[in-house]
């Protein structure tokens, strides 16, 4: 860019090459009206309000889009100019209702904010409208086409923002209008309702259908926070009137996701102010909830553990921590259960989700996190390999910004074993059979280190343990890699060779990896890969593990986990041991806890007698869920600290009514380690309570003063004793959050894992066969089920079933089955049919599609009446100790 | 075979001759649009029943438009000793009486439109006009003394006042060769131009040529072609491609039909020219589908071209290849619009977007991208060959060459005609056009299309080029002419136009979806009489504003029919307005048929053809039309023979 000086209204000004008219004029402060104009959008130039004179030009000049040249010489202010405008403005106006006094959008209007500017009260050019019908079919979006005034913006944000080409135009001249597809009502097309168009419409023509009549620009507290859904870690802001959330914006200057967000984090609020959020902390007696004060629930708890902890020993404990809860409410409970119930045994969620990502990553690395950054693996990268990752469902913004850079020329391969939405933009989809991850991975690696194309200097300058992995992905020849995975060699040898030839290439996975009893084998052969092909350390590149829950990084972060302290510091390291003793004035024991699906097993052999479940739901989100209540029934006492009256909190004896992230202050770390500020919108509801101040006066019943004032306080507590939150405290974390690791004060933050140097050194090649799963299918049970999750439901259901939006829209369970499967049984689409496994059965809505290949189903585990984990099985990875949760061998019968 | 060399392309050329001249009976049919339209294709196959009835040793062929649209289906006739007769509006029932005389010796005097003597051949060192004669080996100059008379009273082409004043450059093919035959097309000195330019002109000489000729795109605006083709070759992107604007969507236009149609091959050629100079590989002609014919014979003549290697990859063993394809045009009116046009060849909703970037700089899949119209194109291989001197010794100081026209309207004569720049409008509707049809008076031209502009008698002496007609209030626009007599109310001609402009926005920027439609309103209140003198403020305020803000051309260019309507025809607004009177008697709402007692003589056609029957009477006495029944839809008057029927 050179410089060059321009004159705008006279005034001599210097600026760069490459910019345009309005951005000059904003920055000195010269006022140009604009309508169509979005600063987060490409410029359309429909609207005209923002024309301005060039000198030389025969015609004005929109100064949105037009760039400035050098020796350019522009008038704002012209008689031509400010007739153009004000005509353009009256023409608006004249095909656009005036009923602004109730229309939801008064006050956060543009096109009246004009009308006002300019002073025009109706239009001098009246004339004929045409009348569209409302659309308002949909749960989330009411679409009034008698107030577009065509700037587009909605039809460019769904292109550009979401990539997803659901809104176009039809027609032309005066009739022209924005149609979804081929003029569907938005409820029939393809639009996922992310309710980006609804962001950037400057009038009434696109309004959240929960928040109509609710109130107006004016009336609204809007407070800036993050998302209770996803991993992604999207900010928004809450528009609260009365104690009462009305409307999520949100708008560009949000770090992770600027304007966009998915249809939970935009619609998926109203939950929060649910009438069956849990208002006072209740007691089961005689099998029957009864309201309790907090200081008798609190004492009775107390006096019931200190009696266990007495009698069986602190091993008798278990607790569950929250991947929904905050940082600082997770350090709080892993050093209550340290520290005053004086046992290891703590996890959560994250051993159903990531704990292989921990402990193959580390292996590898040595360090368990997504190694690069959500702006630069959608950025930079040149090709793709996602593998077992439903990107664009689970995680919705990183999905959308993956579809733009694929659509950017960005190459994609999918490894799958079902057809999702991402694979329709694969140049390549490996539809593998599920379990056989580490074949296909190997497979791939054979075909590079055959072809010659790895990365020989970063091999050899930056690992170890090659010749053993050249040894062992030898035997992987593509051709016996087809006869495991059901993946063509050809297809397996084209992809290995588009991800060789394509650097920076990133390497994302989520849940398909994972969930086996080879996860630690899958992620080891990840990082294999990545590292043969020198894509670590690098923009663009990395192993990135998409995390689930809004703040599953966190909870693993700050020790929710039975072998490890804040920061990943091992519980068996003396100097650990001693380091936290000191810090925390306790005797601490060294021995690790047990693991989520352990405690089950343990609870069920009676050798754990009470548990603690903070914002957890195994009841629905565990494998093989009659078991789990088999053990949770056998406990002496089960406490359950929720926002609702979850499956898992109806077998509780004591249910303690905690806030949700609306009423709360803290921190939560996204999937790229950023941790990020959330904004308290509004008090809590009932006689709920934040859940860190619960633990606190739970402990201080118990003995153990904790006797903070803020969350602000425990993140300096943090701070002192975790290295990787080391520089990080409340007072440093503006919009942007600081992404760990962030050892002191002055530390910026980590954008990328392992540039230069591994976490552990060297990187390290770990040789791995392929393992099959622990239930294959047989004549009894001949299918695989193969389980997941949908993009309008979040995780056990809690907050999405109560979400009026995402109820209507997705209401029940399915299981999918391949059509060939469907004719063979006599199975029609839509109807019921019954699932069974080994561990139950279950009566559900065939979905006959070819989503899913011959011979595997699949189900979400949302839904607890109809659960796919009651059939899963609860088979354990050695070394993860996750369950395979996406695997097992059912059978499929007509009702 | 592939031609590789200028030796080859001399052995094409020679067996083009002899199709074009062969030393036997030859009868050509033109079959372009305009002649099948009037029944060439049923005078065809009557021909060739003939043929086989009569066993007559002929050859039968086609060629294109003549230019004479009017006059067709046109049939000419070639004998090894004759000249080349052209028999006008020979429809398939003429066919028997025209071989009749043909065989009988004689000419069908009835049916003869003009001879052709004389006709422009190539020769290795350029163009010549010939003797026809010349061609046949066995020249036979026995014919009689009276058929010679009987010919030499045959009008010569040159002669016919439609003919006389014209000049063809890009039409010079058209109606001469058969167009799906490209060895007819490089017999009259087809595909030399690119030789030329391959083997003895660098790139940047070739651009220099085009420039140095001072050709100006003829699409409409005018823009130097050569000084195009410089921006696009400048540009720092590659590829770089090569696009034809082949969607003519004017009401009233079939230049581009009728050059396509007629000559294929000067299109490709040029493009070919085009890409060599700019260092293309590739060139898309945007087509409307609606062109059907059209598109057949492109696609036969890249066919050909690419079988005899002219087309694809080192053409005449040069480094230099080239492909073309033809993207069909979905009716878009404004896919005319370069930007929109190259957005639907991308297969986007063919819109425009704001300029600059041009597509020079950022076109096709934003790169450099070079546009020009079928007929800017059809110039380049004669500037090539003859020079750029050549073609700029013809014309006006800053507009050179010649101008194709579509000649419409109240016109003697209709059709397709290229006339030197600088020709007045008066001598292109009097001399070529042979004025408005008997009986009327002359009322104004449209020029330029439905974006152009309209002028009055008193603007007959502007002198077609570019400048002069922009500052007469109208555009050269991309050829269509349009001639209004007085029977035409210029309010409801403006409001014609105006419609069809609106409606084919693409409504994206607000001025000229909004804008058109409410001057659409205005003066659709004015025909009615319902405006007010305010309005015309409003409608040039309306005008003003789309003509300085709109996106594109289309929405700038809306309101020119009414702008130049209002300049020069205010009163019959302030007419409609003030009296409430349409002094054309156009307008239906202003108007009321009678019939005059004393003309009209009972016979009753009126009562038959009214759709409402509003009209009764008895036999043989004067009729009545009832008012209130009455829709003013004019067909009464048309019918009537007596002129009995008038309008107040």
């Amino acid at each position: 860019m050179s410089e060059i000086k321009i004159t705008i209204d006279g005034r001599k000004i210097k600026t760069e090459d490459g910019t345009t008219i309005l951005e000059v004029a904003e920055k000195e402060g010269i006022y140009i009206p604009t309508l169509c104009y979005h600063p987060a959008l490409p410029p359309q130039s429909a609207c005209r309000i923002c024309l301005v004179e060039v000198e030389g030009e025969k015609v004005l000049q929109p100064a949105c889009s037009s760039k400035v040249r050098d020796k350019m010489v522009v008038h704002t202010d012209t008689k031509k100019v400010l007739e153009a405008r004000r005509v353009s403005l009256d023409l608006i106006i004249s095909n656009h209702p005036l009923d602004c006094m109730i229309c939801d959008i008064a006050g956060n209007c543009e096109l009246q904010d004009l009308a006002y500017e300019f002073g025009i009260k109706e239009s001098e050019f009246k004339g004929r409208s045409i009348e569209y019908t409302i659309d308002d079919t949909n749960p989330f979006i009411i679409r009034d086409l008698n107030k577009c005034i065509l700037c587009r913006r909605c039809l460019r944000a769904c292109d550009e923002i979401q990539n997803r080409r659901v809104l176009g135009v039809t027609n032309r001249g005066f009739k022209t209008k924005i149609i979804a597809d081929f003029d569907l009502p938005l409820q029939d097309s393809t639009c996922e309702f992310c309710g980006q168009c609804v962001a950037v419409c400057p009038v009434g023509a696109l309004t959240p259908k929960i928040s109509t009549g609710m109130g107006r620009e004016w009336e609204f507290k809007k407070i800036n926070t993050v998302c209770p859904y996803c991993g992604v870690g999207c900010r928004f802001d809450l528009n609260v009137k009365d104690e009462k959330i009305v409307k999520v914006t949100s708008n560009p200057e949000n770090p992770v996701n600027g304007i966009a967000l998915c249809v939970k984090g935009r619609f998926g609020f109203d939950f929060v102010n649910h009438p069956d959020r849990l208002k006072t902390p209740l007691i089961k007696k005689n099998g029957r909830f009864e309201k309790i004060s907090w200081d008798e629930a609190l004492n009775y708890i107390a006096n019931k553990f200190l009696g266990i902890k007495e009698k069986e020993g602190s091993d008798a404990f278990a607790v569950l921590s929250s991947a929904k809860c905050t940082n600082e409410e997770n350090y709080l409970l892993q050093k209550f259960t340290r520290a005053v119930l004086g046992t290891n045994n703590i996890d959560h969620c994250a051993r159903l989700c990531h704990a292989p990502t921990v402990t193959g990553l580390v292996t590898a690395f040595g360090s368990g996190a997504m190694t690069n950054s959500i702006e630069d693996i959608t950025t930079k990268a040149k090709a793709y390999l996602i593998i077992g990752s439903n990107t664009t469902e689970q995680h919705p913004v990183i999905g959308i910004k993956i579809r733009k850079a694929v659509r950017e020329g960005a190459k994609l391969v999918v490894a799958d074993p079902r057809e999702i939405d991402i694979t329709n933009m694969a140049m390549i989809h490996l539809k593998q059979i599920p379990g056989t991850d580490v074949a296909l991975l190997n497979g791939l690696m054979n075909v590079i280190i055959k072809g010659d194309l790895w990365d020989k200097e970063f091999v050899e300058k930056r690992t170890e343990g090659f010749e053993k992995l050249k040894e062992t992905v030898s035997k992987y020849e593509p051709k016996i890699v087809e006869e495991i995975t059901g993946v063509p060699a050809d297809d397996i040898i084209r992809a290995a060779k588009i991800l060789a030839n394509s650097k920076p290439a990133s390497l994302i996975y989520s849940m398909g990896i994972t969930q086996h009893i080879s996860g630690h084998l899958n992620v080891l052969s990840c990082a294999n890969l990545q590292m043969l092909l020198g894509n670590m350390g690098i923009p663009g590149g990395g192993v990135n593990p998409l995390r689930g829950q809004n703040n599953v990084q966190g909870a693993c972060d700050l020790g929710a986990l039975p072998n490890v302290y804040p920061g990943y510091q091992s519980v068996a390291s003396e100097d650990n041991q001693k380091k936290f003793e000191e810090f925390w004035g306790v005797k601490l024991d060294k021995k690790p806890g047990l693991t989520v699906v352990e405690m089950m097993n343990e609870a069920e052999k009676g050798s754990i007698r009470a548990m603690y479940i903070m914002g957890e739901n195994p009841m629905v989100s565990d494998p093989d869920v009659n078991h789990v209540r088999k053990c949770l029934e056998s406990l002496e006492i089960l406490v359950v600290q929720d926002i609702f009256l979850s499956e898992t909190a109806e077998l509780a004896d004591i249910v303690l009514p905690a806030v949700s992230f609306a009423e709360k202050e803290g921190t939560y770390t996204n999937t790229e380690r950023r941790v990020q500020l959330l904004g308290k919108a509004i008090n809590p509801i009932g006689d709920s309570k934040p859940d860190w101040k619960i633990i606190c006066e739970l402990s201080t019943k118990m003995g153990y003063l904790m006797n903070y004032n803020s969350t602000k306080e425990i993140m300096d507590e943090i701070a002192k004793v975790t290295p990787i939150y080391g520089g990080i405290s409340h007072e440093r974390l503006d919009a942007n959050g600081i992404q760990w690791p962030c050892p002191d004060k002055e530390h910026q933050g980590t954008a990328i894992l392992h540039v230069g140097k591994f976490s552990r050194g060297l990187g390290r090649f770990t040789a791995v066969d392929h393992l099959p799963p622990e239930e294959l299918p047989d004549e009894e049970f001949p299918f695989i089920l193969t389980t997941g999750r949908v993009i309008y439901h979040w995780h056990t259901r809690t907050m999405t079933s109560r979400s009026s939006g995402l109820e209507k829209i997705y209401p029940e369970s399915t299981v999918e089955i391949n059509p060939e499967d469907a004719m063979k049984l006599n199975i029609k689409n839509g109807e019921k049919v019954g699932v069974i496994s080994r561990r139950g059965e279950v009566e559900v809505k065939a979905n006959v599609t070819k989503r899913t290949q011959p011979g595997v189903l699949f189900m979400t585990f949302h839904f607890a009446e109809s659960s796919a984990n009651i059939l899963t099985i609860s088979a354990l990875d050695e070394v993860s100790k996750i369950p395979e949760l996406k695997v097992c061998a059912v059978a499929i019968k007509k009702l | 075979m592939k031609i590789k060399s200028y030796k080859d392309l001399e052995k094409i050329r020679k067996e083009g001759l002899l199709s074009l001249y062969p030393s036997k009976l030859k009868i050509v049919v033109g079959r372009a649009s305009c002649g099948l339209a009037a029944g060439a294709g049923e005078t065809y196959e009557a021909i060739e029943s003939e043929i086989t009835n009569r066993k007559l040793d002929v050859i039968l062929t086609k060629t294109g438009c003549l230019g004479f649209c009017q006059m067709e289906p046109l049939v000419e006739i070639l004998e090894p000793d004759r000249p080349k007769l052209i028999y006008k509006n020979m429809t398939h029932d003429k066919v028997n009486k025209l071989i009749d005389s043909f065989i009988e010796g004689k000419i069908a005097e009835d049916l003869i439109l003009l001879r052709i003597d004389k006709e422009k051949i190539f020769r290795e060192n350029g163009v010549i006009e010939n003797d026809l004669k010349k061609f046949w080996t066995n020249y036979k100059s026995d014919i009689s003394d009276e058929v010679k008379n009987e010919i030499n009273k045959v009008p010569l082409y040159k002669e016919i006042p439609f003919f006389k004043k014209q000049k063809k450059i890009a039409l010079r093919n058209c109606g001469f060769i058969n167009p799906e035959d490209i060895k007819e097309y490089i017999a009259k000195g087809g595909y030399y131009a690119l030789y030329k330019a391959l083997n003895e002109m660098f790139p940047d000489e070739v651009i220099e040529e085009v420039k140095n000729s001072k050709l100006r795109g003829r699409g409409g605006a005018g823009f130097p072609t050569g000084l195009k083709w410089e921006f696009t070759k400048k540009a720092k992107s590659e590829p770089k491609y090569i696009v034809c604007n082949a969607d003519e969507g004017d009401p009233g236009a079939f230049m581009d039909r009728g050059l396509i149609e007629g000559d294929p091959h000067s299109l490709l050629e040029g493009m070919l020219i085009a890409g060599y100079a700019i260092g293309a590989k590739e060139g898309y002609i945007y087509c409307r589908a609606e062109y059907p014919l059209a598109i057949h014979r492109l696609k036969i003549a890249i066919r050909q071209a690419k079988e005899l290697g002219l087309i694809g990859k080192n053409i005449f063993r040069t480094d230099f290849s080239f492909d073309i394809r033809i993207k069909q045009g979905a009716g878009a009116f404004v896919c005319g619009e370069e930007t929109a046009l190259l957005a639907s060849i991308e297969g986007r909703r063919g819109e425009p977007r704001q300029r600059p970037p041009f597509p020079a700089t950022s076109g096709l899949w934003e790169k450099p991208t070079n546009i020009n119209n079928v007929k800017s194109y059809s110039y380049v291989p004669q500037i090539i060959l003859n020079g750029a001197e050549w073609f700029s010794s013809m014309g006006t100081d800053r507009s050179k060459g010649t101008m194709v026209f579509a000649l419409t309207g109240k016109v003697k004569y209709t059709g397709l005609v290229e006339v030197p720049i600088g020709m007045t409008i008066g001598e292109l509707v009097n001399d070529v056009g042979g004025g408005v049809l008997t009986g009327k008076k002359f009322k104004a031209i449209q020029i330029g299309g439905p974006l152009g502009g309209c002028l009055p008698i008193e603007k007959l002496d502007t002198p077609i080029d570019y400048e002069s007609i922009t500052e007469a209030g109208a555009i050269m626009g991309s050829g269509g002419v349009i001639v209004v007599d007085e029977d035409t109310c210029m309010v409801e001609f403006a409001k014609f136009f105006l419609q069809f402009a609106s409606d084919e926005g693409c409504g994206q920027c607000v001025p000229c979806r909004i804008g058109g439609e409410r001057m659409l309103e205005i003066l659709t209140r004015i025909t009615e009489g319902k405006g007010k003198l305010e309005d015309l403020q409003k409608l040039e305020k309306l005008a003003r504003v789309m003509n300085q803000g709109s996106l594109c051309a289309l929405g700038q260019l809306t309101p020119n029919p009414v702008i130049s309507t209002l300049r020069y025809f205010r009163d019959e607004y302030t007419t409609h307005i003030v009296d409430k009177k349409c002094p054309a008697g156009e307008c239906e709402a202003l108007i009321k048929l009678f019939i005059n007692e004393e003309k009209c003589t009972g016979c009753g056609v009126c009562v038959k053809s009214c759709p409402q029957d509003a009209i009764t009477g008895e036999k043989k006495k004067p009729h009545k039309i009832d008012q209130g029944i009455c829709i003013k839809c004019g067909i009464c008057k048309d019918v009537c023979k007596f002129d009995a029927i008038y309008v107040v």
